[in-house]
């Protein structure tokens, strides 16, 4: 792994022995038979082995009030059926299967599935746009689509002609439009008992996508030991156990809905409650009350709506059943930690990782004292710091000062590579440290407090926005020449996106025009990724070589003082 | 208010927050979520231009009566009568 070869300068060698007997108690806590490390047969089919069959995987709570339980076994049997297909079709290791769908049975057996099979998987945010869907597709090499005739006809029949990797599009249910496979009849004419691929410690599990801040978004590789990682952080930093109703809101779309939404659970042997329906305060709470639910694993945004219904909102629902609940996904306000306490009789407990880092790595863990505000302390095996990479030579910052958020390699689920992508892998290096790009600070106990991202990505409802992405969506409006995106500070959503433009000539602003814009915006990328205010400007700031400075932009917006504007060449107008 | 003119503001504040969604795709049983893609920013906003449109303050627990526009009607008809 780049970056690892240096530890040994200023980390001695009893921590370093400390760290490899934890990794070794983590190890303990999967089978690897004969040295196969597989996720779905660590999360499924040894349950099944050991007895625990007819225990409860999964609890799927429909839109329509509809609730399935599915056993280890079902799901094991489904996932031998869903792998079976794929290798049916002749699929071979490294092959890439793509899923876009909402929360529902068959994302969850096509993700195991294709695990099970030794294929790499990578769930698409079902709420994305067409142009989210289109780029992630192409850099991850799409063979195989499965979604929902919806989905499909919506979003990618219009650019299957420019996803010329695909190969086999699979659609839920019994029917499937032309030039696709229906899933139903695939699974029932597969056999349930199709051996686990033997995939190794190293063999490509998942390919995670994030935003960058230029270019291309960039697809995280990782691998299936991350399962032991998932073990462990699932049992230290959510308490996770066997039996223990666990319910993780966040979709698999994005990296927390997978380590944590389906991973992690299952390999603990917890069952997973899976709501289909997005937010709504009165099915949450009552979820709660009536499945029992023990431990609890959500987001800011949720929680500030939650504040926002107000304490009463809450009163009528039995919360005795939670156990633990925690946050993840932007920093949580201590507001929200001092209101919870107060709803629920205890804190949610905010944790932080990356989609780089595969699983928590700093949380305020079960039996910590809470400082609301702070992301809590690096788990058990994890050394984390923050660094000042400003200088010639990198350094580690003193108590109570503001740098970058490091972490030192080695643990099981960090990420492997980006996809076609190892020069922008090397730069997250530096001296043996992988740099997260969140600036950050470390009080005299030790606890980590989050300060803001070091580059220009925007964190919007918990989901890493590239203003690059966005922009590039913009420009393609025939009004628009050029386009800088930032986030604003938002109570709810953390941070919103907002656009500057700038037109070309024959296009004057209007409010028309704005809607026009924002709707082209929407429809390239989706809700959860457009920006919510466009403004019009006569000319952007950018430096010499003709970069349009987001920071100024942001600074201005927020009368933040400006800082460095050297390079500035033209201001704005 | 006529039921027309709940529509009419329905109609207006909801391709306001959303204008990739055109009004004739709005009939009486589209969800706001499911059928036409708000996410829960969307929504917030949405109800908030409700708000300052008609007067109303929608309560969050009251959120899934505004998920249709048919739904809508008859709780905002209730609400303003």
């Amino acid at each position: 792994m780049a970056g690892e070869g240096s530890c040994g300068k200023t980390v001695d060698a009893g921590a370093r022995l400390a760290r490899s007997g934890i990794w070794a108690e983590a190890w303990a806590q999967i089978d690897a038979p004969d040295g196969m490390v597989n996720i779905a047969y660590e999360g499924l089919d040894r349950h099944v082995l050991h007895g625990h069959g007819s225990e409860l995987a999964l609890i799927w709570l429909g839109k329509d009030g509809v609730r399935v339980e599915y056993s280890f076994a079902d799901l094991a049997a489904q996932t031998s059926r869903f792998a079976g297909v794929l290798t049916d079709y002749g699929l071979k290791e490294g092959d890439s299967v793509f899923s876009l769908m909402g929360r529902i049975p068959e994302l969850y057996i096509t993700a195991l599935g294709t695990l099970k099979a030794g294929l790499v998987f990578t769930p698409l945010f079902s709420a994305f746009g067409p142009e989210p869907i289109r780029t992630r597709m192409e850099i991850g090499n799409a063979r195989v689509l499965v979604t929902t005739e919806a989905l499909y006809k919506r979003k990618i029949e219009p650019l299957r002609a420019s996803l010329p990797s695909l190969e086999l599009v699979l659609i839920t249910g019994n029917e499937a439009p032309e030039g696709c496979t229906a899933l139903g009849p695939a699974l029932a004419a597969a056999s349930p008992d199709i051996a686990v691929a033997n995939t190794t410690p190293e063999t490509p599990a998942l390919i995670h996508f994030t935003s960058g801040t230029t270019g291309k978004p960039k697809g995280a590789v990782h691998v299936h030991q991350a399962v032991v990682y998932h073990a462990y952080s699932g049992r230290k930093a959510l308490d996770l156990t066997p039996g223990t109703i666990y319910w993780c809101t966040a979709d698999p779309g994005w990296v927390t809905g997978t380590s944590y939404g389906i991973i992690a659970p299952l390999v603990n042997r917890a069952t997973m409650i899976v709501v289909e329906a997005e937010f709504d305060l009165e099915r949450w709470y009552e979820t709660i009350q009536r499945e029992k639910v023990e431990v609890w694993y959500t987001a800011p945004t949720a929680i500030r709506m939650m504040m926002r219904a107000g304490a009463k909102a809450a009163m009528p629902y039995d919360f005795s059943s939670l156990r633990f609940m925690a946050s993840v996904g932007e920093p949580l306000n201590p507001e929200a930690v001092i209101w919870s306490e107060k709803v629920f009789g205890q804190p949610f407990h905010d944790n932080w990782w990356q989609t780089e880092t595969g699983g928590i790595m700093i949380a305020n863990r079960p039996g910590m004292t809470v400082k609301p505000g702070s992301m809590g302390k690096p788990l058990p095996g994890v050394e984390a710091s923050i660094v000042d990479n400003e200088a010639s030579n990198l350094r580690e910052a003193g108590e109570n000062e503001i740098g970058e958020l490091a972490l030192r390699p080695g643990w099981p689920s960090m990420m492997r590579s980006y996809i076609h992508e190892q020069a922008r892998y090397d730069k997250c290096f530096a001296d043996g440290w992988y740099l997260s790009g969140d600036l950050a600070m470390r009080d005299a106990d030790g606890y980590f407090w989050f300060v803001g991202r070091a580059d220009d990505l925007i964190k919007s409802s918990g989901h890493l926005i590239g203003p690059f992405e966005v922009e590039s969506a913009l420009i393609e409006h025939p009004a628009i020449a050029e386009a800088g995106v930032i986030g604003i500070p938002d109570e709810t959503a953390g941070e919103v996106v907002k656009a500057y433009v700038t037109l070309n000539p024959d296009f004057a602003p209007s409010d028309t025009l704005e809607r026009d814009i924002r709707g082209h915006a929407r429809k390239k990328l989706g809700a959860a990724v457009a920006p919510r205010e466009i403004i019009f400007r006569k000319s952007l700031p950018k430096t010499r070589s003709g970069k349009i400075m987001r920071r100024l932009l942001k600074a201005r917006e927020l009368g933040l003082p400006e800082g460095d504007i050297s390079t500035l060449e033209t201001d704005e107008s | 208010m006529t039921e027309e003119e709940i529509r009419r503001a329905y109609i207006e504040e909801l391709t306001e927050v959303a204008p990739d969604i055109s009004p004739d795709e709005i009939g009486n049983e589209a969800h706001i979520q499911d059928d036409l893609d708000l996410d829960s920013m969307d929504i917030l906003n949405f109800v908030t231009a409700l708000h300052e449109r008609l007067g109303i303050d929608i309560p969050e627990p009251d959120y899934p009566r505004i998920a249709t526009l048919g739904k809508a009607i008859r709780y905002l008809g209730q609400r303003l009568a």
